[in-house]
């Protein structure tokens, strides 16, 4: 009957029995010092290094989004510059041609007007020049229609120059 | 009614001798064999495939070891993460013979103070061996509580000595005892389904469903406590803080 044996009939803790210690601690040194190399040399670096190599790719791939955002916001500034320079360009393009248009207009407008001014000047002085000319036959007529009737009331003739006299003084006592 | 004890009874299986010493073969080596093999073998085999995007075993794998590291991070801080593999050693080998002797007629190595109490005085040694290889002999300082006055000192390092000297006793007992008490109460209740047979024993089968899931908590939560004490008592000989 060994000790362990005894302590079970007894009803005592088999732990309590100092028989077993001796194989137990042997054993507990050698499993646990073998896990211990286990775990140490091959298990845990191993994860470790799945671990570590995750956290880099993930930071990578951070990095490398990081850097087409950058890429993409320095694209859009770049599109929104051209844009805009095509908008001030476009701007100016319509202001010029505005420009000449008006310009143009304002020279045919000129143009018309200083034709319209010579014309009007041509004409007035064809009036006048028809005014005088009538004006002139005006003495002519009424030397005429004097002499005729100086010749029905009284039968005598005038001499051009007397009714010439005559007519320029009453034209100049008025 | 048979006997709650007999589960903790150390079996021989093959009778050895290594260098004079009695190194049986028993069903607690057996055991300690086996939860070797689990925690390497799961270790290395849901590692295997090394994939970017994990698979549910690598995931297992992964999270473990996140765990530990941050146990480690966080109590120790980063000069902390030398004595990691120690640590990550410590909690699996405790955690795979809690699980392990959740295994109907198993054997639960953890359960046997010897068992325990080795694993403490291991950490208990090494830590007080980092102590004084960090600090010389100013790590004697850590018995020297600040800010209290000189006529209570002597009484205060006493204490602090003592408090010191007990960790190994409480660390391992705490262990110990939660397993040897949890696997008797189900033992016990075990025996008492049976006892009442159809009729009556519905009510502790009940109980032991219920309980078997506190005990699987119990077990995590032990070799979680064990790890996580370790790494305070180290932080404690790395940096002396009280």
């Amino acid at each position: 009957m060994t000790a362990a044996q005894a302590a079970e009939k007894a009803g005592g803790m088999p732990q309590l029995d100092p028989s077993v210690f001796e194989p137990q601690l042997i054993w507990l040194a050698i499993t646990f010092v073998t896990l211990y190399f286990l775990l140490s040399r091959i298990a845990l670096p191993r994860i470790g290094e799945v671990i570590e190599e995750r956290r880099d790719r993930i930071q990578r791939d951070i990095d490398e989004a990081e850097r087409l955002n950058a890429e993409t916001e320095r694209a859009i500034a770049a599109y929104e510059q051209a844009l805009a320079e095509a908008r001030a360009k476009a701007h100016a393009i319509a202001q010029e041609a505005r420009a000449a248009l008006d310009a143009e207009v304002a020279e045919e407008r000129g143009r018309v007007e200083a034709e319209i001014a010579e014309r009007t000047a041509e004409a007035e002085a064809q009036i006048a020049s028809a005014r005088d000319a009538a004006m002139a036959h005006v003495d002519e007529v009424a030397a005429e229609t004097a002499a005729a009737i100086l010749e029905k009331l009284i039968g005598a003739r005038a001499s051009p120059d007397e009714l010439r006299q005559a007519l320029g003084r009453r034209g100049a006592g008025e | 009614m048979p006997d709650p004890m007999h589960q903790f009874q150390i079996q021989p299986i093959v009778p050895l001798e290594i260098f004079g010493f009695r190194a049986d073969f028993t069903n607690s080596a057996l055991f300690m064999v086996l939860a070797v093999v689990l925690v390497a073998g799961f270790l290395t085999f849901s590692m295997s495939g090394r994939s970017l995007v994990p698979t549910r075993l690598q995931s297992i794998a992964e999270l473990s070891y996140e765990f530990v590291a941050n146990m480690v991070r966080e109590n120790v801080g980063t000069d902390g993460i030398r004595y990691f593999p120690f640590i990550f050693t410590l909690f699996s080998f405790i955690l795979a013979s809690n699980m392990l002797g959740m295994v109907p007629y198993s054997f639960t190595v953890t359960s046997h103070i010897i068992v325990t109490f080795a694993l403490a005085a291991v950490v208990f040694l090494g830590v007080t061996v980092i102590g004084f290889v960090r600090h010389g002999l100013g790590f004697l300082k850590f018995f020297v509580p600040s800010g209290v006055p000189a006529a209570l000192l002597p009484l205060l390092v006493v204490i602090e000595v003592i408090s010191y000297l007990t960790r190994p006793i409480s660390l391992s007992v705490r262990l110990f005892a939660n397993m040897m008490a949890g696997h008797t109460m189900l033992k016990v209740f075990g025996a008492f389904v049976v006892a009442l047979g159809v009729l009556g024993g519905w009510a502790p089968l009940a109980f032991m469903v219920a309980f078997t899931g506190l005990e699987i908590l119990v077990a995590f939560l032990q070799a979680y406590v064990f790890a996580i004490l370790t790494c305070i008592y180290l932080n404690d000989a790395l940096h002396m803080h009280h």
